[in-house]
């Protein structure tokens, strides 16, 4: 069988725990102000899905990690991680 | 001196560095298309401003693969100046030509002012003609010009002698109240480790005429006109 799977990631970037996220702060206050005194924190990401061909999710796994490192996050600011299924 | 100046699709600030050049230095400018694949005609490469690729992703994020930013590397690399204004320090910094990177602004606004910098480095050829600690008087149009570095990072520039310029009040001091954007350590700009490669948020090719509000941003482009005498005089004196 030469057809290789499909799958489906699930990206999910987000500031580095420390780098200030103004917009985070912004949605918290926002959420206060809308009687939700219980929000403690708010950190405001990006969410992005990838569909791959690859021949098992090892495979998946190890290209969708080289994709956030060189283009989906910046790690000088930003963390990532991912789940990815069957698609 | 032959100015080449990038275009991206969304770059704005192609056009005020190009007049900047020719009009403000007399010097010959052209802009170069992003497909550009060879960048050896000019002397000196400037990355403008704008919005690069709509700045999706992140701000410099698509831009970083334009084919020119493989001969801009290659020319960095060789040790020709390059400046990076505004969008065009963003890209930089995506391409890990210049360290650290540039986040929303702390205000969340989008800053549109007249900002004093101070000089803190002038080993680089776009500062090697100004005395240490001159203040300059530049606009600034950003929402995303927030520079960070990690702690451990800042000492390392500080160390090598990063750090080209910063925001200070008109006495020159760096105060919080002069910090437009949150910026660590009030940095307005870096350079890389060799020098040559410079970026900053500061547009100084739009304050290179006291009729458009000033001409403080001629000091840092006229100051890259000593490398190109010295290229002249090992060319033989032509």
């Amino acid at each position: 069988m030469s057809e290789t799977a499909r799958w489906r990631a699930e990206v999910f970037v987000s500031l580095r725990p420390g780098v200030n996220d103004p917009q985070g702060l912004a949605v918290r206050d926002g959420l206060r102000r809308l009687g939700y005194e219980e929000v403690e924190d708010v950190r405001v990401g990006r969410y992005v899905q990838v569909w791959l061909r690859a021949p098992d999710v090892e495979t998946a796994e190890r290209r969708v990690a080289a994709m956030c490192e060189q283009l989906l996050a910046n790690p000088v600011v930003e963390h990532y991680r991912f789940i990815i299924e069957p698609a | 001196m032959r100015f080449g100046i990038v275009t991206f699709p969304g770059s704005n600030g192609d056009h005020d560095a190009l007049m900047a050049v020719r009009l403000g230095l007399g010097q010959p400018a052209e802009l170069v298309w992003h497909t550009e694949t060879d960048l050896s005609n000019y002397d000196c490469i400037v990355i403008p401003g704008g919005f690069s690729y709509g700045d999706y992703l992140r701000a410099g994020a698509i831009a970083r693969f334009a084919p020119v930013m493989q001969a801009v590397a290659r020319e960095a690399e060789a040790g020709k100046p390059v400046l990076g204004i505004c969008n065009g320090f963003q890209i930089l910094t995506e391409a890990h030509l210049l360290p650290g990177a540039l986040l929303r602004n702390a205000s969340l606004e989008f800053v549109c002012d007249w900002v004093w910098v101070r000089v803190e480095q002038t080993r680089t050829p776009w500062t090697s003609q100004l005395a240490p600690g001159t203040l300059l008087r530049l606009p600034i149009a950003h929402g995303e010009g927030r520079y960070y570095v990690d702690e451990k990072t800042l000492a390392e520039l500080e160390r090598a002698g990063q750090i080209v310029f910063r925001y200070v009040d008109a006495k020159g001091n760096a105060t919080p109240e002069a910090n437009p954007n949150g910026s660590v350590a009030n940095i307005a700009g870096v350079c890389n480790v060799r020098g040559n490669v410079v970026g900053l948020m500061p547009h100084p090719e739009r304050a290179f005429d006291r009729l458009i509000g000033g001409d403080d941003g001629l000091q840092i482009l006229a100051s890259v006109l000593a490398v190109g005498l010295e290229v002249v005089r090992g060319r033989g004196g032509h």
